[in-house]
């Protein structure tokens, strides 16, 4: 198995405010690991120090086996941000146009390939909203916006999805098919992050938890967090903190 | 932002956009919009090169014919103004900030950075005021424009210090800034009072006599870098404009995109400040942007549309203000603002939550 994020005692702090003190956790390739904690908990920020988009004050972190300051592939990696779904910006942009996107990484400055559009073209319709190629992604519901989001990645080839708290204002329906959609993904090898606030969709659909509240409270799989009182101690704030280092 | 998401039991509503041939129209008629737009700029750039080398051989009868098309159409419109060369660097000017503006207002509008477009158009001001002052200390009146450029670029990379430096685009720095810098000019100005014949309220509100054969030359060659850059780094503009947080996960230089953005952004405000003037040339970077993302149906369309839009406004500006006696910078933007109404009426729909501030 190779260590797709390693993570070894990671510190960052917002001026006086810790936000993640020392965390250490590796994601495996394959790995579908679901990030939970309180709101506030320092989800958000975990993601953005795996993904290079905050600097540790202390501790370091690789990707792919790089150090994440070196790390240059973006077209490894899909992100969807938080405030990419939920904004209902104005920017006309159509669903075609912002799944190409996922090819610039791969593109860099020269014009985009038939390659190029073929895998758009491949990716939306995996995703199953090829009859919406021509919409504007403002104009989308949350579950059919979280899907283009979903083929940019797909269109960058990405080997990692990180995807934070992709489904807030989706129904239930439409929540249901996008994480089957994931797991088909999952399966097909590709490696998930996923911050979820719903406990109960984690526990169903991940294979591994890690539980932070500012420290990490459990990492592993998802039965033994189940069993554990993880949970419990990490939206208590008290309780034992898990240190495992490799 | 406030714009409205639809749920996903809306998904199946009727599509508001035209299918079939309606598309097929309105794609034709976009592309003959930027096509003749093309033909004019390429014409006012001729004009630019003609009269600077007017006393080539082959330029020389080149302009003399020029000039001859001028006193025809003054003689058809019954006006007294093609033929006058200074006329026509106004136009080119003109022209061409209806090009370039919208081009790079299309990212700056939707990145939320509106607000800094009219911070740079002050910023250059102080630089119009420097300008002056070495203008008269050098006797070379082709440096004003030069020294508002300088100082204006000097500006765009102190915004996006600053901004990088605060919390998202924070507000409170740059308006210190807008201010600060005019509060600079003024001063300038007022302590190098009567050292030349500048005509200060030209820069300020915009006057087609403002412009000099020096201030189109440069705006000619500015545009042509302008839309050198925006072609050469489109896709990562637009996909930093969309998604910044991607795009740096993509391991996209989102901080210097961010500065060739501003750059751009001085580099427009300060050719088009001569015919819009400092107070007025900020609505030319947003108000075609705004009226083409009212109606546009990518973000493609938008960009085509804002220059189109941007083209109608300066050509009917230039109209009113011919036509009229008026200032330029005010009739343009006039002009601007009706054909933005026009979309919001022809749209149907409501007004689309564009912010100039995040």
């Amino acid at each position: 198995m190779t260590a797709i994020v390693d993570l070894d005692g990671v510190t960052f702090s917002y001026g006086d405010t810790v936000a993640v003190s020392d965390v250490s956790l590796t994601v495996e390739e394959g790995e579908f690991l679901g990030l939970v904690g309180p709101n506030g908990s320092g989800k958000t920020t975990l993601l953005h120090l795996m993904l290079g988009l905050h600097d540790p004050d202390e501790g370091s972190v690789e990707l792919f086996g790089r150090p994440v300051e070196e790390f240059d592939d973006g077209g490894r990696i899909g992100y969807v941000s938080q405030k990419a779904t939920s904004r209902g910006g104005a920017m006309p942009v159509t669903v075609r146009e912002c799944v190409t996107m996922g090819r610039f990484a791969h593109a860099g400055r020269g014009r985009l390939s038939e390659t190029d559009r073929a895998a758009v073209a491949d990716a939306i319709e995996t995703v199953g909203i090829g009859d919406l190629a021509d919409r504007l992604v403002s104009e989308l519901s949350g579950g059919q916006k979280q899907r283009a989001y979903i083929a940019r990645a797909l269109a960058s080839d990405a080997d990692l999805l990180a995807l934070d708290e992709p489904t807030v204002g989706v129904d239930a329906e439409s929540r249901d098919a996008f994480y089957a959609l994931l797991d088909e993904l999952n399966g097909d090898g590709i490696t998930v992050i996923l911050i979820e606030h719903d406990i109960g969709v984690v526990t169903d659909r991940a294979n591994r938890i890690a539980c932070i509240n500012t420290e990490l409270y459990h990492h592993g799989d998802t039965e033994s967090f189940v069993e554990s009182d993880a949970l419990g101690e990490a939206y208590g704030a008290t309780g034992q903190v898990v240190h495992h280092h490799h | 932002m406030s714009g409205e998401t639809p749920t996903d039991g809306e998904r199946d509503r009727p599509r508001s956009d035209p299918v079939g041939p309606g598309r097929g129209l309105r794609r034709t008629a976009e592309l003959a919009g930027i096509g003749l737009t093309g033909v004019v700029a390429a014409v006012m750039l001729s004009f630019l090169l003609l009269y600077w080398a007017q006393d080539l051989p082959v330029a020389s009868e080149l302009y003399a014919a020029f000039r001859s098309i001028g006193r025809a159409m003054d003689a058809a419109f019954g006006t007294n103004v093609f033929r006058h060369p200074i006329m026509w660097q106004s136009m080119a000017v003109g022209v061409l900030v209806g090009v370039v503006a919208p081009l790079v207002g299309s990212f700056l509008v939707h990145r939320e950075m509106a607000l800094i477009g009219e911070t740079l158009a002050h910023t250059a001001f102080a630089g119009v005021a420097v300008g002056i002052l070495v203008t008269s200390a050098t006797g070379w009146s082709g440096s004003l424009l030069l020294v508002a450029l300088a100082v204006g670029i000097l500006g765009a990379l102190g915004v996006q210090w600053l901004t990088e430096r605060t919390d998202a685009y924070g507000d409170v720095p740059i308006a210190i800034m807008l201010s600060g810098s005019f509060a600079v000019g003024t001063l300038i100005i007022s302590y190098g009072d009567g050292l030349t014949g500048v005509n200060i309220q030209g820069y300020l509100f915009g006057n087609l006599a403002v412009v000099t054969p020096d201030g189109a030359r440069l705006m000619g060659a500015l545009s042509i870098v302008v839309v050198a850059a925006v072609a050469l780094t489109y896709k990562q503009l637009l996909f930093i404009t969309f998604d910044e947080q991607a795009a740096r996960v993509a391991q996209l230089n989102v901080t210097g995109y961010n500065t060739l953005l501003v750059v751009l952004t001085a580099v427009v405000v300060v050719g088009a400040m001569q015919v819009l003037g400092v107070i007025l040339v900020a609505a030319m970077l947003v108000v075609p942007v705004a009226a083409a993302s009212q109606v546009a149906r990518s973000f493609r369309e938008t960009m085509y549309l804002g220059v189109i839009f941007g083209q109608l406004s300066v050509i009917g500006g230039f109209a009113v203000s011919i036509g009229l006696g008026l200032p330029s910078g005010g009739s343009i933007v006039v002009t601007a603002i009706a054909v933005y109404l026009a979309t919001i009426l022809g749209s149907g729909s409501s007004v689309k939550a564009i912010s100039t501030h995040g």
